[in-house]
């Protein structure tokens, strides 16, 4: 565990403003020069109940959310005191506080809002504050805003306080408030903010507390977003100017995104009836001359099995986004897991083939989506952006370089109408659109309303000019031509220039972990553990699930004596993918799985691997806390 | 220049235009309402002088579905009830095409009905034919939900238990701009109808009686029609929603009791068309999405420079 970070989690009611409270304070501290990740937990809830964003902040690079924390602000769940929620929820008095105890790390700091929190109704408070050598701060930060403002500035009271304790200049603070808030409330703001810093260096001994924040210098301006940005903007500068969605957490966040800008390029967002349509709609307007895209979460990408057939029937280009969430069914709409990658590859019925893109942070996350645009397009068949709950959502500073690149209006494999009038026609005068002459299986398509370009689009197996037909011989050369498709994909992703399947540790190493999308942060900081430790580790990220990178997996598992596979779901899903693909090394296999709701931390993946892999024994099922809910 | 050069080529047309050359044949049955209705289009779309490559018709499933497999234009013949979302969408993306969307009763009442009730509420600028048989064709003759109560089939051998669906009064209330009934029988009717349907500007909802005599033998052919819009029993003022609504609880009660009006009954031509309203609150760009990717003078924005800012 590093000492020089500091891991502050703000803690409270949903609907109490703390993810806007902590959006801006990461966003201080990335200013200020720090690298800065942040987690979010939440419940499937609009106001109340327990929520808490952490912000991990260090001078070096921070890949993930680290292990336990050192800072708590508990500011109290305002909402707790709703009689009715009572009734449903019991007594969530005191949950910032008492919720929050377990992950805080030894000498910790603990500030606690105690105009709302009473911690004389948490059992055991005093000895474990006294056992783990924690610092509190009871302070009436509700008392405090209602003085200089309105009282849910309990919010800038609390960033006050921090700063006070952790040594944070509120300059940072200060001018990202001026940036972001309307007068009429910064200057109250402003104010709240001054007086809790003061009040805390006039009446306690700040130095007593081992933490301290870093400081930090980039070497280049960065940006603070979530995965869902990088999707949206991914798209943008890929020329997406279409979208169609239905809302579902935590796709919803691409969808929104996507519909608040896309007017200000001159595109349409459209909110339709079902994800049947969502997906109906992108391949509308793809066929009709634009590049569009569409998106879900587990359920509703059910539905949009039958669309992602047609799509790739008719050959006609479509990006989809999947967002991960814990299932099946509904299952927990604000959690992560990494459940759904078989149902993404295989849903659809027949032969049906698409791309599937996994990236595991927001730089790659940029990248990819502007691949899966590319490949769609260009190859004519539908991609998928498969992401989670966690990376969706989880903000980070990266550099604004990545994003610095020349948009792309191209839309890939569309004939002229010069070369239509050269192009084969059948009999019946229309365009032979399905008969390639090349070798990747890609045959140029035309758009409604170009001249000598007309044929029929049908989901039903059909000729060159889109005629239904069961004619054996044209079915083959059809299935053929399709399938070819995916080899000449899965060349140009291994030649191409994107980031993708990243390779982590020293090039000789003993043993390896494999891991995909949202994990792969996490995996290599457990990595470099590893190595400090004594250990022989490397890992390889893996982002591209369809067509499988089974040369460069190969590589990596001839490489090693043994592997260790990384996903939070709890049926190996991605490991049984890698010997499906592969076929051989599944005896080099072991599986670290994890699907309590919960990313994994980089502990346990060292601990993990320590269990499974050097001393070769069982891995525990999965730690299970069953706590009854307070009526029973 | 447009990239589309076939858009806005009106010039006087033959309705042979619209038949796809040598092949394919129709797979139709002798005595198909379904040739009425190819008839009607090809006739509406010559006397419109429309260019069969202007022109996208998206088909859903069922023998309907097959339409554009024998009318020659730019043809997406699309999945059992979602013809909708995808021919809106295609006029969304490039509103210089004529737009039509068509299939059966299974397909757009049934399986698609929450895609006719949206597409009707948000008055897309399209037309949209449903063939009107009162049975599944394709899958050889189940009940479907025009059927009239007490219909038997194979799969509902003691007779519906169902009151029919009222289409009409469904798109009316739901929002259609243009509402109307045709029947395969009534040849001229029907093509003046859908010119007319194709002209108006928002969503149009055709619904075209076909008689099936496959699998349905009680088809609607056999019983006689009033043109509403010629017959002096029926004065109704056509924008108005009150007199369409009175008509449509006439009519459709009239049909499963074995008399037939057809015509045209709502045609609301002061509501805007979605693509209007959407470009006056300014999501909905003036010029065609689609010709944007042929322009190669177009400036493509990129989120670097929009949208970074707030992130810094
Ligand atoms: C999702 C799905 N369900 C069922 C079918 C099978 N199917 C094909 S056509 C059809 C019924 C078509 O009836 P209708 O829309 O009334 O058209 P008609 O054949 O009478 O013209 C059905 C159920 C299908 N193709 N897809
Ligand atoms: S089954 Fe009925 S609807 Fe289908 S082609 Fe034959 S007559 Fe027409």
């Amino acid at each position: 565990m590093t000492d020089d970070e500091l891991i502050w989690r703000i803690a409270g009611g949903s609907g109490d403003g703390i993810a806007s409270t902590s959006q801006n304070f990461a966003k201080a501290l990335m200013r200020s020069g720090l690298h800065v990740f942040t987690h979010r937990h939440y419940p499937s809830r609009i106001r109340g109940g327990h929520t808490y964003t952490e912000i991990r902040a260090s001078a070096d690079p921070v890949k993930s959310r680290g292990d336990g924390y050192n800072f708590l602000l508990a500011l109290g769940d305002s909402f707790a005191r709703n009689p009715q929620e009572n009734a449903y929820y019991g007594n969530e008095e005191v949950k910032p506080l008492s919720e929050n105890l377990d992950e805080l790390r030894e000498g910790g700091v603990i500030v606690y809002d105690s105009g709302l929190l009473d911690t004389s109704e948490i059992e055991d408070f005093d000895e474990r504050v006294e056992e783990n050598g924690w610092h509190v701060y009871d302070i009436d930060l509700r008392t405090m805003a209602r003085e200089h403002g309105r009282e849910v500035m309990r919010n800038t009271a609390g960033v006050g306080v921090t700063c006070a304790i952790a040594g944070i200049d509120t300059e940072w603070i200060e001018n990202l408030m001026r940036d972001a808030m309307p007068e009429k409330i910064l200057d109250p703001n402003l104010e709240i903010l001054e007086a809790a810093y003061e009040m805390v260096q006039e009446e306690y001994d700040v130095d007593a507390p081992d933490i301290s924040v870093p400081e930090g210098e980039h070497d280049e301006e960065q940006v603070l977003l979530s995965g869902s940005d990088a999707i949206a903007y991914g798209a943008l500068d890929e020329g997406c100017r279409f979208i169609a969605g239905y809302p579902m957490t935590p796709w919803t966040e691409v969808f929104t995104i996507m519909s608040q800008n896309l007017p200000e390029v001159g595109g349409i967002s459209e909110q339709v009836e079902d994800e049947i349509a969502a997906a109906a709609l992108a391949i509308g307007a793809s066929h009709a001359g634009t590049k569009a895209m569409s998106g879900s979460s587990g359920g509703g990408f059910a539905l949009m099995s039958e669309p992602l057939g047609l799509a790739e029937m008719t050959e006609t280009p479509v990006v989809l986004v999947e967002a991960m969430r814990a299932g099946p069914s509904t299952g927990m709409p604000t959690k992560p897991e990494q459940g759904d990658l078989e149902h993404v590859l295989y849903t659809s019925q027949g032969d049906s083939h698409r791309v599937v893109f996994a990236p595991s942070d927001a730089a790659e996350a940029y990248h990819q989506t502007r691949k899966a645009f590319q490949i769609a397009y260009e190859y004519q068949i539908p991609s998928i952006v498969l992401y989670d709950q966690k990376n969706g959502g989880e903000l980070r500073n990266v550099p604004a370089s990545v994003f610095d690149e020349e948009p792309n209006g191209d839309i890939g494999s569309v004939i002229s109408e010069e070369e239509l009038a050269d192009a084969p026609h059948d009999p019946s005068g229309k365009y032979n659109r399905f008969q390639h002459e090349g070798e990747k299986g890609v045959s140029k398509r035309s758009i409604p309303g170009q001249k000598g370009g007309r044929y029929l689009a049908t989901g039903n197996e059909h000729m060159p000019a889109g005629h239904i037909a069961e004619d054996p011989d044209n079915r083959v050369f059809q299935v053929n031509r399709r399938m070819e498709k995916l080899e000449a994909i899965r060349a140009e992703l291994d030649e191409g220039d994107v980031p993708n399947n990243t390779h982590y540790g020293p090039d000789e190493a003993e043993y390896g972990i494999m891991t995909f999308g949202s994990q792969q942060g996490t995996v290599e900081e457990a990595v470099d553990r590893l190595n400090d430790d004594g250990h022989s580790v490397k890992a390889l990220g893996v982002s591209e699930m369809a067509p499988y990178p089974v040369e460069q997996v190969s590589e990596f598992l001839e490489s090693v004596d043994e592997c260790l596979v990384v996903e939070m779901n709890a049926s190996a899903q991605f490991r049984g993918l890698t010997q499906k693909e592969i076929g051989k090394y599944g005896e080099k296999l072991s599986s670290l799985l994890k699907y309590n709701g919960n990313p994994f931390e980089p502990e346990e993946i060292t601990e993990g691997f320590v269990t499974s892999i050097v001393e070769g024994e069982e891995l525990p099922t999965h730690e299970t806390k069953f706590v009854p809910a307070a009526s029973d | 220049m447009s990239a589309f050069n076939a858009i806005g080529e009106n010039v006087e047309r033959d309705r042979n235009e619209y038949t796809p050359g040598l092949e394919p044949q129709p797979t139709w049955c002798p005595g198909c309402g379904d040739f009425g209705v190819l008839k009607a289009l090809k006739g509406a779309a010559a006397e419109l002088g429309l260019s069969p490559e202007e022109m996208l018709l998206v088909t859903g499933i069922g023998c309907s579905g097959k339409l554009n497999s024998y009318f020659d234009s730019y043809g997406f013949h699309t999945i059992h009830g979602r013809s909708l979302p995808i021919a809106r969408a295609a006029k969304l993306a490039n509103p210089g095409l004529t737009v039509v969307a068509a299939g059966g009763d299974g397909d757009g009442y049934g399986i698609g009905g929450n895609h006719f009730m949206h597409s009707a509420r948000e008055n897309h600028d399209m037309t949209y034919i449903v063939f009107n048989n009162e049975i599944f064709g394709l899958t050889k003759g189940q009940t479907s939900p025009t059927s009239p109560m007490g219909h038997k089939s194979k799969t509902q051998p003691h007779g519906s238990a169902k009151q029919p669906l009222r289409p009409l009064s469904m798109s009316l209330n739901a929002g259609a701009s243009y509402v109307a009934r045709t029947a395969a029988v009534n040849p001229n009717q029907a093509k003046d109808i859908i010119v007319e349907a194709i002209e108006h500007d928002g969503f149009s909802h055709v619904d075209f009686l076909t008689q099936c005599p496959t699998w349905n033998k009680d088809a609607k052919q056999y019983v006689p029609y009033i043109d509403v819009n010629d017959s002096e029993d029926y004065e109704i003022d056509v924008s108005d929603r009150k007199s369409a609504s009175d008509l449509m609880y006439e009519t459709e009660n009239a049909l499963n009791e074995g008399t037939v009006l057809t015509g045209r009954y709502y045609h609301d031509e002061d509501r805007p068309s979605y693509q209007q309203e959407k470009q006056n609150i300014g999501e909905m760009p003036e010029e065609p999405l689609a010709e944007r990717y042929f322009d190669e003078d177009y400036e493509w924005e990129r989120s670097y420079d929009m949208f970074l800012d707030k992130h810094k």
